[in-house]
């Protein structure tokens, strides 16, 4: 009985050591899993998720306090990622963040805009060119979308508009479903999709 | 006898190339208006150099290239330049792009001669190129890669220069015709480029469906005596393929991802050879090329077309298509786009206008409306010339899982067809790989812009914090001087400063002193000023106008 | 020197670990979803599957025979093994978070893993020496990767495939190492014993 217990109090002892020397040398400082979630995510820093920016909401699904689905900016390609890089399955997007609306940028009439800056201090990227009584305009190309300028402005002068596609931002449209996986409606030849050939 | 060797796959197909081939080329109908579009070619569009309502010459500039990689364009006629601006052109998706509209004169009055070169061997090899370039030449086999990048070694060692005459796809004999009747010059033009690349062998590569065009360059070759070699190559589709033809030719293959060059190789078409020589014995930039019309038209036909003519005018040239029309493509069977409309020009890269119609089916690849269940066969990975698994790539596709997409190699994907073509479930195979490419180059586009707006973002914070921490110093050191107790002379200061701005607000509260005794014209004033401002706030509040919109 | 290619090619393909004896099918089944993980987790299974034997040998060899504590044979191998799985998992941590966290609870499941206990047991049960039971060990654990990674791969394609609405998730997931596991019987006689 003793030898027995002293068998297995030295062994449990002599791993407790091991482990602990183990648990010391192969410290993990940081997480580097948030930084691999902050790379997927869109970066508009539109607040949608309710998290102040995109890497708060990263830091959050690393602790698992927020659901992989709610970034509207990023959509489904985004939660797929996420639930890819995770292990977790996919759900769709979150209704109450907000929904997924196709790519716009900022556009500030100039004629109304007075100078005060007030957009400018409200944009995470900095996106907005201008100065205390200057004009203020959006750098079309770095404007993510995101919209938080739209609300400070005091003349109401910034709206959004969708960003223009010409053809060197044209995709090949996905191919249709085959006939096989339509639901058997009616028989009219479909019309032939653009450029299907 | 020069050792063929094969590559992997492809299909044999019905060539249909008789009926265009019969009869010489001629050049075609001026038609009264050429829309010569900015971007015919791989890489920046031009950039016009004329405006509206110059009159143009033939040959002349009217667009330079945009970038390192661009090519200009020239007037294919003399004229007038009606307008600049978007115009339908050759792109499956039907956009409209930026154009130069040339209505012309008739008279095709050439542009004056620029340059004169008596031996191309004089020039160094850079020179060469500057006059192709100049010219504008792109490759003519489809892609429109500007050829003076392509002739350019940039430190490789080029063992062979090929010529690409094989015109593998059914239906296009633009190139065999060429060889027909500009063998010689041909010739010359690859000589020209064989200096420009310093190449050590060169090899004209042509179908052995091509005799007449075979027999009339080996004559040349052999009258002229120059060092290269004429090979016949099997008629498999798609030996035209650059990659393909190289792989026939030396059993090298391209490694996955690289370029030709990559292992000492340059291939172009026969078409750029010509127009190689045309730019440098005659000063002619390129502004025409033989283009193929077949398929339902009463008389298929070869003619010598000049860019931006519409290609209904061509197809009307040629007897017209008395059928409803089912298709109408720009290119091969296998490898051409569906147009939206007819009034499109011919552009830099158009080697054929096929016609299909109700009467003249085109044996194409698949269309979705009879595609059925995958079945697994294998067909696919069987035709493949690239030794690709099309099916795993169909598959994952499907599911839309693009990374796995990658891992077979869909970039290296030619979308020749092959797996299509072969598939007994006819399902359009290209089109989810062309689905597929878009896809993940869109993404990496998104993923490249975020990664902009994350460093931008951080920069703001960083900045944000520097000015914090700056002020934080400044008003520390400000109170200090100031707790320090100061000298008297400062407090002298501080005081005076008081005292001033004691008395501009003085100043300013005392009320305006011109509001009695008012002309009746400062009234009128006021009372407009009043107006402005109620119609302004009144504006304000009214949603805003779609006229506004800039878009 | 052919006693243990025997042993090996026993452990790997006639009497494999999963598809045979029926032990680890916790992770076989829940790892099996992508190829990246199921490889991480041969991996980890392999390194504790061969250094857990090997300890588990010796632990009974100079310890708990000559003290004659046969019966607390069970509990020692799982304090064994759990040690050397907290060592994997740590390592495992440091050198790929994202496998760590993909992995996620399966990587500490490992102690659990029967097949990681069976092993240990079986090389008691079968008298082995030391080098037959590291051999042993590590033949179980090539033959759990082998089978591992094989499934993970037909998950894969299978998970992209047209099934039928019925047979989809774990359905078509089970039918398929079943017959797995019927062609892994098909192996049986290849080696005599």
């Amino acid at each position: 009985m003793l030898s027995a217990l002293l068998a297995l109090g030295i062994l449990g002892v002599l791993f407790g050591l091991l482990l602990g020397y183990a648990a010391i040398r192969y410290k993990v400082e940081g997480d580097p899993l948030v930084d691999k979630i902050d790379a997927i995510l869109p970066q508009t820093q539109c607040g949608q998720c309710g998290y102040p920016g995109c890497r708060p909401y990263a830091e959050a699904i690393a602790r698992d306090e927020a659901d992989i689905n709610r970034c509207p900016p990023g959509g489904e390609t985004v939660i797929i990622a996420l639930a890819d890089l995770l292990g977790r399955d996919p759900k769709p997007l979150d209704e109450t963040c907000g929904e997924e609306k196709p790519k716009m940028v900022a556009y500030i009439h100039e004629e109304l805009c007075i100078g005060c800056t007030l957009c400018i201090q409200a944009c995470p990227v900095d996106a907005i060119l201008g100065a205390a009584k200057q004009m203020h305009t959006i750098i079309e190309s770095e404007c993510t979308g995101c919209e938080l300028c739209v609300a400070p402005c005091p003349v109401d002068c910034i709206e959004m508009v969708p960003v223009k596609q010409g053809l060197d931002s044209w995709k090949w449209p996905a191919p249709p479903p085959p006939p096989y996986e339509r639901p058997a409606a009616d028989d009219d030849p479909a019309a032939e999709p653009a450029g299907a050939h | 006898m020069h050792r063929l060797f094969q590559f992997k796959g492809g299909v044999v197909l019905k060539e249909h190339k008789k009926d265009s081939s019969a009869i010489p080329v001629r050049p075609a109908k001026l038609p009264p208006r050429l829309i010569l579009p900015l971007k015919q070619h791989i890489g920046a569009p031009a950039e016009p150099v004329i405006s509206v309502g110059d009159k143009v010459l033939k040959g002349q500039l009217i667009a330079r290239a945009g970038d390192a990689i661009s090519a200009p364009v020239h007037a294919s006629s003399s004229g007038t330049v009606v307008a600049i601006a978007d115009h339908p052109v050759p792109h499956p998706s039907g956009l409209p792009a930026p154009c130069i509209i040339i209505d012309t004169d008739g008279e095709e009055r050439w542009r004056p001669r620029e340059r004169n070169v008596f031996n191309f061997a004089d020039l160094k090899p850079a020179e060469l190129r500057e006059i192709i370039r100049d010219a504008g030449i792109v490759g003519l086999g489809g892609a429109g890669f500007p050829a003076a990048v392509k002739l350019d070694p940039q430190g490789h060692e080029v063992e062979l220069l090929i010529l690409n005459g094989a015109e593998c796809e059914p239906y296009i004999t633009c190139d065999e015709m060429l060889l027909r009747e500009h063998a010689l010059e041909v010739l010359a033009g690859l000589l020209m480029m064989r200096h420009a690349l310093n190449a050590k062998r060169c090899i004209i590569g042509i179908e052995n469906n091509k005799p007449k065009a075979f027999r009339a360059l080996y004559e040349e070759i052999r009258n002229t005596g120059a060092d290269v070699e004429v090979v016949e190559v099997p008629t498999i589709y798609p030996t035209g393929g650059e990659k393909q033809l190289i792989q026939v030719l030396t059993g090298k293959e391209v490694p996955a991802g690289g370029l030709p060059i990559d292992i000492g190789m340059v291939c172009h078409n026969v078409g750029t050879a010509y127009a190689v020589y045309r730019a440098v014995e005659f000063d002619q930039p390129l502004i025409s090329r033989y283009v193929t019309i077949a398929g339902s038209v009463a008389h298929a036909r070869n003619l010598e077309v000049l860019f931006g003519t519409p290609v209904g005018n061509l197809i009307e040239e040629c007897g017209g298509n008395r059928h409803t029309l089912r298709r109408l493509i720009m290119g091969g069977p296998m490898m051409g786009i569906a147009l939206h409309t007819d009034a499109v020009p011919v552009v830099k890269t158009t080697n054929c206008v096929l016609v299909e119609s109700a009467m003249h089916d085109v044996p194409l690849p698949s269309r979705n409306e009879y595609a059925m269940p995958c079945i697994r066969c294998g067909n696919c990975a069987n035709a493949c010339p690239v030794n690709l698994l099309p099916q795993q790539m169909y598959w994952y596709t499907r599911a839309r899982d693009f990374d796995k997409v990658q891992d077979y190699h869909i970039f290296d994907c030619i979308e020749c067809g092959c797996c299509d073509y072969v598939c007994p479930s006819q399902i359009p195979l290209v089109a989810y790989y062309r689905f597929a490419k878009s896809e993940i180059w869109a993404q990496e586009a998104e993923k490249r812009a975020a990664d902009l707006a994350r460093e931008r973002h951080q920069f703001r914070e960083f900045r944000l914090e520097r000015e914090k921490k700056e002020r934080a110093a400044r008003h520390k050191k400000k109170r200090r001087a100031v707790s320090k107790g100061g000298s008297d002379d400062k407090k002298a200061a501080i005081q005076a400063a008081m005292e001033r701005v004691r008395a501009k607000k003085a100043a300013q509260d005392s009320a305006p002193k011109n509001i009695d005794n008012l002309t009746p014209a400062q009234q009128a004033q006021i009372e407009e000023a009043d107006r402005r401002r109620e119609q302004r706030a009144k504006e304000n509040h009214t949603p805003m106008s779609t006229e506004d919109s800039p878009r | 020197m052919t006693e243990y290619a025997l042993i090996l090619i026993s452990t790997v393909l006639v009497n494999n670990i999963v598809l045979v004896k029926f032990l680890g099918l916790c992770p076989f089944m829940g790892v099996s979803r992508k190829l990246e993980t199921a490889t991480g987790m041969a991996l980890a299974t392999t390194f504790v599957l061969t250094l857990s034997a090997i300890c588990s040998y010796l632990v009974n060899e100079f310890l708990l025979i000559p003290l004659d504590l046969e019966y607390l044979q069970t509990i020692s191998f799982i304090l064994v093994i759990a040690v050397v799985v907290q060592f994997t998992e740590m390592v495992v941590h440091k050198t790929s978070p994202v496998l760590y966290q993909v992995l996620g609870i399966f990587l500490p499941l490992i102690t659990t893993n029967c097949a990681v206990l069976g092993v240990a047991l079986l090389n008691v049960q079968q008298q082995h020496g030391f080098l037959q039971s590291a051999v042993y060990g590590f033949g179980a654990a090539v033959g759990f990767s082998l089978v591992l990674v094989l499934f993970a791969a037909m998950r894969e394609r299978i998970a992209v495939a047209d099934v039928p609405e019925a047979f989809r998730g774990p359905a078509i997931a089970l039918i398929t190492a079943g017959l797995m596991s019927m062609a892994f019987m098909g192996f049986a006689g290849l080696v005599k014993g």
